[in-house]
């Protein structure tokens, strides 16, 4: 921070803390005083740890974001979530099939769903989760899979639904089922593996590895690179 | 949201764009890239270093940071700790649950192992967790291992260690299709064919990707795996002493409860360490991109153990880092936003480096272009250089950066930039711990029964890695630790736990007057600041 720094009053599970205004909830905490132990991870959206539930004045409403991303606000009451304990199905992979039956065998509960969008509103990735959850229910595992794409596995659309469905938990089996069961497996891939294997590459790695700087380094300045 | 200032210099990018859409700047020479490594690169900054004063890497260079650790004294009170209590027993333990971890404790599980994954924070709170940019493989027609290890030799400035390159670029088309068969979702054409692009240093383009969110993606679906073989994991209970036996091989860890502050005693017949960096360490005090919880651990628990440690004086900074707006100073702008053509401007609207050099040397010129040429944008935290990423949606359509780059799309349009219409501003940011532990093709430590593999482990990148060889290096090592270590285990007969080594340790630093801190630290101490 550089200047003068504006402050603002924020509320840490009940206590009143002075923290400059304009960073995120869980550098407030920090320069409050707070040391994490659980709660923080990533520090920058990627791993679902932080989540938090907050007020702010004049407002009914409760809301909830990452505490990594987002911003302090005056007079904000705020406190963190410990992480949800939650349903989540053990499979083989391998021996499923990548239907509606699957789905629904594993959690039975996305029938349930009341399409009261609790979960959509309250996603930090601003995911259409129920969108995803109505996906599953019928049997649209590509469509699950690609509108879960970016869950962070937070668990907080989970902390809300009433139906008690664990929509991170579907959306990941039907991310593996589609990647399994629906793409094609990449073929050059396949071919690669079998050329290795076969040891088409071993004399030429060889040679490689028995150079010495100088001769590598007049490869690797000659190379071509792709466009 | 950009002060009236940058949306005035917005300006002069905008207005250069058209001419630099159809330049192309040259690409350094190799005389070129050693000159301006050596004049702007911070691991050549005069006092950024001194020479270790003890254990196997005594009289050797490295980071501040990094020696103030390993001559610290060890956290267990080694006469007080009972060892005769033991509260796993297992064949293999695991330290650390990211990628390698992750990846070991599935292949050593596939062994016929009984297997222990203990972690610091949660399973999958990791760097993996937040890698982005794509992850390398020589598998499409116009590439082979063999170019890809020439790549890989390069980008390491010709330092790194020939076979572990070799087992690098050999593994990797089998480890994509062994996480492709996990239902790992990667970015494909519907034919399956994987869609791939260009990265830092790359002469093909092998770099595979899942949209920007590919470490998130691979950690997801290993620890979704685990968790399906019932594979036993503790979290919150960071491994903070090796434990040896009267052989003198590794035998297990001491784990510390970071809730009740209690310790636990898990034995083993073989240890995998995968505790990956060190950038909470804050090495000249630069922002990281990393997690919570890199912060050295297994290097400091491996060395007192007497593993020897292989280019710790190299340490990568990312050349994109956020270094506006402030809330997010240090986090990553994924390499793939250059991958998709975006390039670097000073404040002039003018390009100064070919967009895809090696990170070394794009972090340095871009060093130089702030400091001498003074040519950089001034922010709160000192200064940074355009990233022109509205160009990508020129070169590939309307719509692309938040097709392509939800995750970066995301992290910035939550400060009011909306990166599609207008350009970032970045700045070199500490990424990554090229050296680590040195290992053999085997993931094998120079202590037996010590396996380590990802970022703790070293020598395969040299110098310096390059994007997408990181990705790819945690799942060949952790496997390969995994399926060795399980191996090992059915034979190792273990003799009585000590904590021989530690004492032994303890004693050489009172003999230097060292040993006034204790380490592993486990996690970075920001009370009262603002900062990381
Ligand atoms: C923001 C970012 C973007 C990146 N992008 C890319 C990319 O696009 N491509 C690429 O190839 N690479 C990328 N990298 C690098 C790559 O992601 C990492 O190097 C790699 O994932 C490291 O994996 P790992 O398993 O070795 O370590 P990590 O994934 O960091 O896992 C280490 C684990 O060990 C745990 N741990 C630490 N100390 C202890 C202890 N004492 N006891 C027990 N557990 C402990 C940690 O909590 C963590 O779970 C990126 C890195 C970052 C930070
Ligand atoms: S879908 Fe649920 S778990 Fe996933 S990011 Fe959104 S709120 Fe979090
Ligand atoms: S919160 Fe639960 S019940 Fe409500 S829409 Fe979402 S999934 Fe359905
Ligand atoms: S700390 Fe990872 S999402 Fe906030």
């Amino acid at each position: 921070m550089t200047g003068e720094t504006k402050m603002v009053s924020i509320y840490i599970m009940g206590k009143q803390y002075e923290v400059p205004r304009g960073v995120t909830i869980m550098k407030a905490m920090e320069f409050a005083g707070y040391r994490f132990i659980r709660g923080c991870g990533c520090r920058g959206g990627f791993c679902g740890a932080c989540g938090t539930v907050y007020r702010t004045p004049g407002n009914f409403r409760l809301k909830v974001g990452l505490a990594c991303a987002t911003m302090v606000e005056e007079g904000m009451h705020l406190t963190q979530i410990p992480f949800y304990p939650a349903n989540r199905a053990a499979y083989d992979l391998q021996a499923l099939k990548p239907t509606l039956g699957t789905l629904l065998q594993h959690y039975p509960e996305v029938t349930r769903c009341l399409g009261c969008n609790q979960c959509t509103r309250i996603c930090p990735q601003g995911l259409s989760v129920m969108d995803y959850i109505a996906a599953a229910q019928r049997g649209d595992i590509e469509k699950t899979a690609h509108q879960s794409f970016d869950c962070i596995m937070c668990g907080l659309c989970a902390s809300r639904c009433p139906a008690e469905i664990v929509q991170y938990n579907v959306g990941i089996l039907a991310r593996r089922l589609y990647a399994r069961h629906l793409v094609p497996p990449a073929q050059h891939l396949a071919k690669r593996v079998e050329e290795i294997k076969a040891g088409k590459f071993d004399d030429e790695l060889n040679r490689l590895m028995r150079m010495d700087k100088e001769e590598l380094q007049k490869l690797y300045d000659a190379r071509d690179i792709e466009q | 949201m950009y002060t009236p200032e940058m949306l005035g210099l917005i300006k002069t990018v905008e207005q250069t764009r058209e001419r630099r859409l159809k330049e192309s700047f040259p690409r350094l020479t190799a005389e070129e890239k050693a000159n301006i490594l050596r004049s702007y690169h911070p691991d050549y900054m005069e006092g950024s270093m001194r020479p270790v004063r003890v254990g196997p890497n005594a009289g050797e260079k490295m980071p501040h940071a990094h020696v103030d650790l390993l001559e610290s004294r060890s956290m267990v009170d080694v006469d007080g700790l009972s060892l005769d209590t033991i509260d796993y027993d297992v064949d293999v333990l695991v330290i650390g649950g990211g990628g390698a971890g992750t990846a070991a404790a599935l292949l050593a599980a596939e062994g016929g192992a009984d297997v222990l994954l203990a972690t610091k924070l949660r399973h999958g709170d990791a760097n993996t967790m937040m890698a982005e940019g794509g992850i390398q493989a020589a598998d499409k027609e116009n590439d082979s291992p063999a170019i890809h290890y020439l790549d890989a030799m390069g980008g390491g400035g010709f330092t790194n260690i020939p076979e572990l390159v070799r087992a690098l670029v050999t593994d990797a088309p089998l480890c994509i299709q062994w996480l492709e068969s996990l239902g790992c979702m990667f970015s494909k054409d519907p034919d399956g064919t994987m869609n791939s692009i260009h990265g830092g240093g790359t002469s093909r383009k092998r770099m595979h990707f899942a949209h920007d969110y590919t470490g998130a993606e691979i950690m997801r679906t290993l620890r979704d795996e685990a968790r399906n073989r019932g594979i036993k994991v503790v979290e919150f209970s960071p491994a903070v002493e090796l434990l040896t036996d009267d052989h003198g091989q590794c035998a297990g860890a001491v784990l510390y409860n970071l809730e009740t502050g209690q310790y636990q005693v898990v034995r083993a017949k073989t240890v995998i360490i995968a505790t990956g960096g060190s950038g909470r360490l804050h090495i000249n005090d630069s922002p990281t991109t990393n997690h919570y919880g890199a912060t050295a651990d297994g290097l400091v628990i491996a060395y007192r153990a007497g593993a020897r440690l292989i280019f710790l004086d190299a340490t990568q900074f990312h050349p994109t880092g956020v270094a506006f707006p402030e809330q997010i100073v240090g986090q990553l702008v994924t390499e793939k936003v250059r991958g998709l053509g975006a390039q670097l401007v000073n404040i002039d609207g003018e390009q100064f480096i070919y967009p895809l050099e090696t990170r070394d040397a794009v972090s340095s010129a871009i060093i130089r272009e702030c400091r001498e040429r003074r040519k950089g944008i001034s922010v709160p935290s000192g200064y940074g250089v355009w990233l022109d990423s509205p160009m990508i949606e020129i070169i590939h359509g309307k719509g692309t950066i938040e097709k392509e780059l939800p995750a970066m799309f995301r992290q910035y349009i939550r400060f009011g930039i909306n990166m599609a219409e207008m350009p970032i501003i970045v700045y070199p940011t500490l990424h990554y711990q090229n050296g680590g532990v040195l290992i053999n093709e085997n993931a094998e430590s120079e202590v037996p029964n010590l396996y380590v593999a990802g970022e703790a482990s070293g020598g395969v990148h040299g110098r310096n890695r390059l994007m997408g060889n990181s990705l790819l290096d945690i799942i060949v090592f952790g496997r390969r630790a995994g399926k060795n270590a399980a191996e090992k285990a059915k034979t190792v007969k273990l003799g009585k736990l000590t904590l021989d080594h530690t004492k032994r340790f303890n004693e050489e630093l009172k003999k230097q007057g060292l040993g006034q801190r204790v380490a592993p630290i486990l996690l970075p101490d920001y009370r009262g600041k603002i900062s990381g």
